[in-house]
């Protein structure tokens, strides 16, 4: 279990558009650097982010090596009902992180 | 015979200068493989498939002077109303000479509201950022922007 960051608001009109916030301490390490021994240091990044609002996917993106080490994305969406956004990130080695966030819509 | 010493002095010479040449080709050879503009279409085909893609309706925000390649901040917007009938499926994003061309691929639905993002990326050189967007209505737009970076990604050595 890794550091996660999100920023969701608390509460929202119906019909509004927020913008989510995320990060995630990664190294996403590139293969391409030469290590202190002088062998490449192997690939090992987080591939694929996904966001689900009340179960419904509202953001998918796949990552590559260009991305920054603590892959930081945000995007928006719109406040619909209140219930959880649900975050999973996997890694190239198939883990899974899940973090989730409440919103309240009024 | 001072004429001949002289001559054979420009050989040396020469030869030492195509010596110097075939350094530096090695050197090149040993480089790490960036990617090149024609790799960079191959990762457009691949991703878009042989669609013709317009100039337009995609802004890319990058900032014209990066520091530090290892870290960019990068925004991309489509104009778009992200109606139930006119959205932006997906955006994806090339560079021209990281060692791979692509940087992140991102799908959207009416659900979004606005069609935009923001990530941070890595540049390992001054180069031209590409950003192409797929529309509910099949076509396909695109915005470039140039970067020049001074300090590369990617390819620096770890620091023992």
């Amino acid at each position: 279990m890794v550091r996660a960051l999100i920023h969701v608001p608390s509460t929202a009109k119906s019909g509004e558009v927020i913008e989510i916030k995320t990060l995630i301490s990664h190294v996403m390490e590139t293969g391409y650097r030469i290590g202190v021994t002088g062998a490449p240091i192997p690939r090992d990044i987080i591939d694929q982010f996904v966001c689900t609002y009340n179960g419904e996917e509202i953001f998918r993106a796949q990552l590559f090596p260009a991305i920054a080490a603590n892959p930081f994305i945000s995007f928006f969406t719109v406040a619909t009902a209140s219930g959880t956004l649900t975050f999973s990130w996997t890694d190239q080695h198939g883990a899974t992180q899940v973090q989730t966030a409440e919103i309240k819509v009024e | 015979m001072p004429q001949k010493t002289r001559q054979s002095r420009r050989d040396v010479l020469k030869m030492a200068g195509a010596f110097a040449g075939c350094g530096g080709l090695t050197l090149l050879a040993v480089r790490p493989a960036a990617a090149t503009p024609a790799m960079m279409q191959e990762a457009v085909r691949n991703a878009i498939g042989e669609a013709t893609v317009n100039k337009g309706k995609v802004k890319l925000d990058l900032p014209p002077i990066v520091e530090n390649g290892n870290s960019v901040p990068c925004t991309v917007s489509v104009d778009s109303a992200m109606t139930a009938n006119d959205y932006v499926k997906a955006i994806h994003i090339f560079n021209e000479k990281n060692p791979q061309p692509n940087v992140i691929s991102v799908r959207l639905s009416p659900r979004a509201g606005r069609a935009a993002f923001s990530t941070r990326i890595r540049l390992a050189d001054s180069q031209t950022v590409t950003a192409m967007a797929e529309l509910s209505d099949g076509t396909f737009w695109s915005g470039d922007i140039d970067v020049i970076v001074t300090l590369a990604a990617c390819i620096e050595e770890v620091k023992p």
